[in-house]
């Protein structure tokens, strides 16, 4: 096991675990609205340079007066007690910024893919992404004021998921539905790993 | 804080200026900090009491990270609090862990990601809130 996990340091820090869960799917499909939703902090935001994906080598002679461009990560905090944190990453919404998720994707929980059901198609890359690496997901119908309602079997042949991803209607606005989709994600991801989470 | 920072490093720019375009000048150019591993949720801890007077080379970025750090904090969040891209808080906080001033704890990887405790402590807590 990991050694540092509960060690502190000298003066008896405590140090979490924090645990990364990435919120996925088109653009205006409510990424950072869920986010927002669910942080007990204002949600933050921080940037990571563009050049990343492009530099292999060491050798980066000149990239101190390199014009970049950055790409700004949403991201929210919910401290579940004195050892675990969940953060929550709001994934970039363009291809070109896929190298960036797999550094959020990296030991990463797990995933919501928010689906709008306007686009549908747009959630696509994200359940191809999810699917491809292994990294269990749940897919949240987010339900818009002036969208049509689907039943969930249909999105779910639309979206040609997997039976045992697990599909939730939500409103990415309210906190407690995204708790719910989150508390699915969780199962899900014990499930995943044969264990599943006893029900309360 | 945030302002204090840009004030000082860009005077001459506002929020109508557009972005900062070269953020590795604060590194000196450097793109990849001496380690490895500063996962975004890292925890940062700095070492009790440093003496970051015997360090005249380091940058008020450095030491500021060193203040925000005294109570452990994770790699995302510095970046956030600093106003800095994570790339560059990366090499930053490469500097201070190369001079021993903070430690880094890294979160547990996927292969030996939480065990059914942990999950059910997220799923219990997650209904409690």
């Amino acid at each position: 096991m990991d050694s540092v996990r509960y060690n502190g340091d000298q003066r008896g820090h405590r140090v979490p675990i924090a645990l990364k869960i990435l919120i996925a799917g088109g653009f205006g499909a409510g990424k950072t609205t869920l986010v927002s939703a669910l942080s007990e902090v204002r949600p933050l935001q921080t940037e990571e340079i563009l050049t990343g994906a492009g530099i292999d080598t060491d050798d980066v002679s000149g990239v101190e007066a390199k014009s970049t461009t950055t790409v700004a990560m949403d991201f929210g905090r919910i401290t579940i007690n004195d050892d675990l944190q969940l953060y929550l990453f709001g994934t970039p919404g363009q291809d070109r910024f896929w190298f960036l998720w797999d550094e959020l994707a990296f030991g990463a929980l797990g995933a919501v893919v928010l689906a709008d059901t306007r686009r549908l198609a747009d959630c696509f890359p994200s359940i191809d992404y999810f699917e491809q690496r292994g990294i269990p997901f749940v897919v949240g119908v987010n339900c818009f004021d002036d969208s049509r309602r689907f039943s969930l079997e249909a999105v779910r042949r639309a979206l040609d998921l997997d039976p045992e991803v697990p599909m939730v209607l939500c409103d990415a606005r309210d906190r407690q539905s995204g708790k719910t989709v989150l508390i699915s994600l969780v199962e899900h991801v014990a499930r995943h790993r044969g264990e599943p989470v006893p029900t309360a | 804080m945030r302002t204090e920072l840009t004030e000082h490093r860009h005077e001459w720019l506002d929020d109508e200026a557009g972005p900062v375009v070269r953020p590795y000048t604060l590194t000196g150019g450097r793109v990849r900090p001496s380690t490895d591993g500063f996962d975004l949720v890292a925890y940062v801890l700095a070492k009790p009491d440093p003496d970051l007077a015997a360090y005249p080379e380091l940058y008020p970025e450095h030491r500021l990270l060193v203040e925000l750090a005294g109570r452990g904090t994770p790699v995302v969040e510095l970046a956030a609090d600093l106003d800095l891209a994570v790339g560059v808080v990366r090499v930053l906080l490469g500097d201070l862990l190369s001079r021993g001033l903070v430690a880094v704890h890294q979160p547990p990887r996927a292969t030996y990601l939480p065990d059914n405790n942990i999950l059910k402590a997220v799923v219990d807590g997650l209904r409690a809130l």
